[in-house]
């Protein structure tokens, strides 16, 4: 079964060909160098001619080494000895912990039969208004955050991670920077989250084709753990760089690019790994935040638009606060009317105003006069940013409901809000 | 009986299979691959000499070189017959409820149902006899499904006149008792069952004639109905990036769109969205039928991390159940989400293929391709005189949102309405997000045209106005302008904008549209005292909340009766009567 070949026709990128029989595709081989074993994946079957990606790189591999095929596909190990380790992009020990073999698993398994799936319908509060009040974050959802590369994404993520009420944090880092991946291991730590976390983090410094793997080794821990009955919050940072990936396999593999060299199948690939977001009906459930860069803010960048078809919303990162616009969370609806009678108008109310005083603001930096009704949005505006918008703002979602009210009756009359009748007599605030 | 005809796999390439055949090949016919104990479905995509290429419909993982290849003969097809109603399909016409039954949480590859189960005995009452002479798509008898009488149709594959040899009486079968026998021409006999099977790909033509669609569609939407309006037998597209609301939309005009039934296609979208559907749909009730809403639904689900595959044929697969159930005379409704996740699946099978490339790497025929899964939709007249419909509303998910892509100019030159949605208006929290100015339909509306025109000019006429207060600033606006821009806003937020979670306003029927509209347009036509702008300002802020109010107040109650009662005593304060 285990039958090593030695013939290696043709090394191309990260992509190696070798002659071989019986061999199934998506199968596993390593490959046996002068540096060290690395695991590489069949990609493609053309009678005897085998290529596969080596996820170390082929750099330094030479047409008589060994390739060795294990016959069968890409496995983890799972289960509670997990928790609190760290481990690279293909699984093995960061840590200097032991080896771990049980409870392994197809990383490959196939999706969720939909008929299975629940409706989300368990809030996780964060703390910040921007998400709690105006979209909610909501078990078993899928979010990226789209930022530019400069803005802390990464700190969100932590944030929302250590505030979260959930079982077990599973961070997949894809092209983390060194720098980063500190910076959870200590931020997670200080919280004492650290014993209830699995890192597999691919850092900057590594391989890039070893990123692949990461999405689909951490879901399917996160899987092992969500059938289990645990609610598992799994990371994953940064999605680009895992797309950036596939295009370089799918370009060494001379496929037709679609858009900006990324392959056809980036939408699928994708949602692949997206759709592993999932509550189980009498078990747990994985919630997927992830982080997505989007070169030159351009939110029409391949990367960032598939995912946003693929995604349950996302959150939009911009000078250090999450935009109103732009941002959403699709489930919101299915939690937010279950809070507060009142959550619905303040979040539909407050953002509408606004989108008005964004374009009072533009009217303002033309110079125009502004009426009163643009002094009174003006004043609301600057409100808004600083006691709801600011990422520094940590509090409950009913107190941010209240100050929501608060706002608004410091900048207007009930009828200029447009809010129903009956809502506006039960909430806005007396004098 | 010839041999099954076998070949050998040779090339693994993702989800296109090629193998190697010693004798001919069928383009387009299904090919099940065998590994171990799992066969795995494949459609012949490109025959080049003994070189038979597949897309499979599954995963690939494992497959080898040197695997069994069988050949079925058959082209891919999808059983129909009465049991579809209420069910939830794959892409494939695989029932999902079943497979969840025997594979628990996870869809398991290779395991195939059969689409319709076989243990039901149905009520069958007939409707010819023998010598009577019948053609391809004739009624020869009934069986009751859900709330319709489910007509079962002379073979929709049989050519010319028929002769009905025999007929069963009425009693109860099951699918696959043969309840009558038919002479071709030719003298053949056939043998006719409840169910029938029918390739996926080739339009259902059983009918005397196809119409011009002429009959508004009514989703309740007030947008839609009352500005660009869906025929039934028509077609429409929804374009928009992403988060601009194509599913919310699509989802309550399903709940809402008054038709007898509708087939959900969701095709490469998300899971989630299907299983609210799944989930909600047994337990609304059809204000029409007073019967759960699932029981005039199909859904096909073929959801973005299911094969890539099965997303063509799950497009395909809905709408041929579609006109099998216009063939009894019914009005259907196919929504399908999104053609462009099937748009891309071709892009990906064509990059397998080689195929040269056209504009962002989609294939050459791309629009052939749309353009006639779009022309399956229409009204038609049957053999007996009635009339049945297929209307299909298809969303569309451009690149970044950009209108100008292959995907969304293809399918525009094809469809009757365009319903494109706006970022801008969805960031503003403004729904449904359609632009009413790029927006059209070649369709007619059920309210007065009149009023249809004047809806529209105040939208334009309010947008000029908003784009020129960009450049000279509110105070450069004459106050008669500033409050038609107001009249245009106003307009927009309390008729075009629905509440989709108040549970009046998210649908308005026929006769409220008609009516709220003919009382808008009275507003928009009176003239105010007004006079400055703050007063404008105010005068319709307060009239927008009046409004909302009564948006959300059940048609002909109490309430509504007295918010507009209340509504009246404030415009006829500061109306200004002209001179007669």
């Amino acid at each position: 079964m285990q039958k090593a070949y030695t013939n290696i026709i043709q090394i191309s990128g990260d992509v190696i060909t070798v002659e071989a029989e019986g061999v199934g595709y998506l199968d596993i081989a390593q490959i046996t160098t002068r540096r060290g074993v690395s695991l590489a994946q069949v990609i493609r079957i053309d009678s005897k001619k085998v290529s596969l990606q080596v996820f170390a790189g082929s750099r330094g591999i030479s047409t008589g080494d060994r390739v060795r095929f294990l016959g069968r596909s890409m496995h983890v190990a799972t289960g509670e000895n997990l928790l609190g380790r760290i481990f690279n992009g293909s699984g093995l020990p960061l840590d200097h912990g032991p080896l771990l073999s049980e409870n392994m698993v197809d990383i490959g398994a196939p999706s969720v039969n939909p008929v299975k799936r629940i409706i989300p319908n368990k809030i996780i509060r964060t703390g910040i208004p921007m998400i709690d009040v105006f979209n909610s974050l909501v078990e078993s959802q899928k979010l990226p955050v789209f930022s530019i590369a400069g803005e802390p994404y990464n700190e969100l993520l932590a944030r929302i991670a250590i505030q979260a009420e959930i079982d077990i944090i599973i961070l997949g880092g894809m092209g983390l920077k060194y720098d980063d991946y500190l910076f959870f291991r200590e931020t997670l730590n200080a919280h004492g989250a650290l014993s209830r976390c699995i890192f597999f983090i691919h850092t900057a410094s590594d391989p890039t084709v070893e990123c692949l793997l990461v999405p689909d080794i951490s879901l399917a821990v996160a899987e092992d753990f969500a059938l289990k009955g645990k609610r598992v919050l799994v990371l994953l940072t940064d999605m680009t760089n895992f797309a950036d990936s596939l295009k370089e396999v799918s370009i060494t593999m001379e496929q037709v690019p679609s858009n900006r060299g990324y392959p056809g199948d980036l939408y699928s690939q994708l949602a692949l790994r997206y759709e592993k977001a999932v509550d189980f009906e009498g078990a747990g459930s994985i919630t997927i935040l992830s982080a997505t860069t989007m070169p030159g803010d351009d939110v029409t960048h391949p990367v960032p638009d598939n995912t946003g078809y693929i995604t349950e919303g996302q959150f939009y990162l911009k000078d250090g606060a999450i935009e109103p616009f732009g941002s959403l969370s699709r489930l919101k609806q299915q939690v937010n009317g279950k809070t507060r009678l009142d959550h619905r108008t303040i979040m539909d109310t407050m953002i509408q105003l606004f989108a008005d005083y964004r374009e009072t603001l533009e009217k303002q930096s033309m110079g125009f006069q502004m009426s009163d009704w643009d002094k009174k949005l003006l004043k609301y505006g600057l409100l808004f940013e600083k006691d709801m918008m600011s990422l520094k703002v940590n509090i409950p979602l009913e107190n941010a409901l209240d100050l929501g009210w608060q706002i608004l009756a410091d900048c207007f009359t009930p009828e200029e809000t447009g809010i129903k009748l009956s809502i506006i007599q039960q909430f806005w605030p007396k004098e | 009986m010839e041999n099954k005809r076998t070949g050998k796999v040779i090339n693994v390439n993702a989800n296109m299979v090629t193998a190697q055949i010693d004798g001919f090949i069928i383009q387009n016919e299904v090919a099940y691959i065998i590994r171990g104990h799992e066969r795995l479905k494949a459609e012949v995509i490109r025959v080049r000499a003994n070189h038979a290429e597949m897309q499979v419909y599954e995963s690939t993982q494992g497959l080898k070189a040197g695997d069994l290849v069988e050949f079925s003969n058959e082209l891919l097809s999808v059983e129909l017959g009465p049991g579809l109603l209420g069910q939830i399909f794959d892409g494939l016409q695989n029932p999902l409820p079943a497979l969840a039954e025997k594979c628990g949480f996870f869809l398991k590859r290779g395991v195939y149902f059969e689409a319709l189960g076989n243990e039901t005995k149905w009520d069958f009452t007939p409707l010819v006899k023998p010598q009577d002479k019948v053609l391809a798509g004739s009624w020869l008898g009934f069986v009751p499904e859900k709330i319709f009488k489910h007509y079962i149709m002379a073979p929709f594959a049989l050519n010319g006149s028929l002769e009905v040899i025999s007929i069963v009486s009425a009693g109860k079968y099951n699918l696959k008792h043969a309840i009558a026998r038919l002479k071709d021409a030719n003298g053949h006999i056939h043998d006719v069952f409840l169910q029938q099977s029918w390739p996926v790909k080739i339009p259902i033509r059983a009918y005397a004639e196809k119409l011009r669609p002429h009959q508004p569609l009514v989703t309740k939407m007030r947008l839609i109905d009352s500005l660009f309006p869906v025929s039934l037998g028509g077609t429409y597209c929804i374009p928009g990036p992403f988060g601009a609301g194509k599913t919310v939309l699509q989802q309550l005009t399903s709940r809402h769109a008054e038709v007898d039934i509708v087939i959900i296609a969701a095709c490469g979208e998300r899971a989630g969205e299907v299983v609210e559907t799944l989930k909600t749909f047994p337990k609304i009730n059809d204000p029409r039928t007073n019967k759960p809403l699932i029981d005039r639904t199909v859904i096909i689900c073929n959801t973005s991390s299911m094969p890539v595959a099965a997303r063509e044929s799950s497009v395909y697969t809905a709408v041929t159940i579609a006109e099998y159930y216009r063939q009894m005379g019914l009005n259907v409704l196919l929504l399908a989400d999104s053609t462009s996740r099937w748009a891309q699946a071709m892009r990906e099978m064509s990059g397998r293929l080689e195929e040269i490339p056209g504009e962002e790497a989609f294939p050459a025929y791309l629009e052939s391709r749309i353009a006639s899964f779009y022309e399956r939709a229409g009204v038609v007249r049957l053999y007996g005189g009635d009339h049945g419909s297929v209307t299909i509303g298809g969303t569309v998910s451009p690149a970044g949102g950009n209108f100008e892509e292959p995907v969304t100019q293809a399918t525009l030159k094809v469809v009757g309405a365009f319903h494109g949605l706006s970022r801008e208006r969805s960031d503003a929290r403004k729904y449904p997000a359609i632009d009413s100015l790029i927006s059209w339909s070649k369709y007619k509306s059920f309210v007065k045209a009149g009023d249809q025109e004047k809806g529209r000019a105040i939208l334009r006429r309010s947008h000029e106005i908003a784009q020129m207060m960009k450049v000279i600033g509110e105070e450069g606006t004459s106050l008669n302008d500033y409050i038609q821009y107001l009249k245009g806003e106003f307009f927009d937020f309390v008729y075009l904008q629905q509440n989709a979670f108040d549970a009046v306003d998210e649908a308005t029927t026929e006769e409220r549209q008609v009516y709220l509209l003919g009382f808008i347009c009275g507003i928009l036509d009176s003239e105010y005292k007004l006079d400055d702008k703050p007063a404008a300002l105010h005068f319709f802020q307060t009239l927008r909340q009046l409004m909302r109010t009564w948006n959300c107040a059940e048609y002909n109650s109490p309430e509504f009766e007295r918010t507009e009662e209340q509504i009246e005593i404030f415009l006829e304060e500061k109306k200004i009567r002209k001179a007669e």
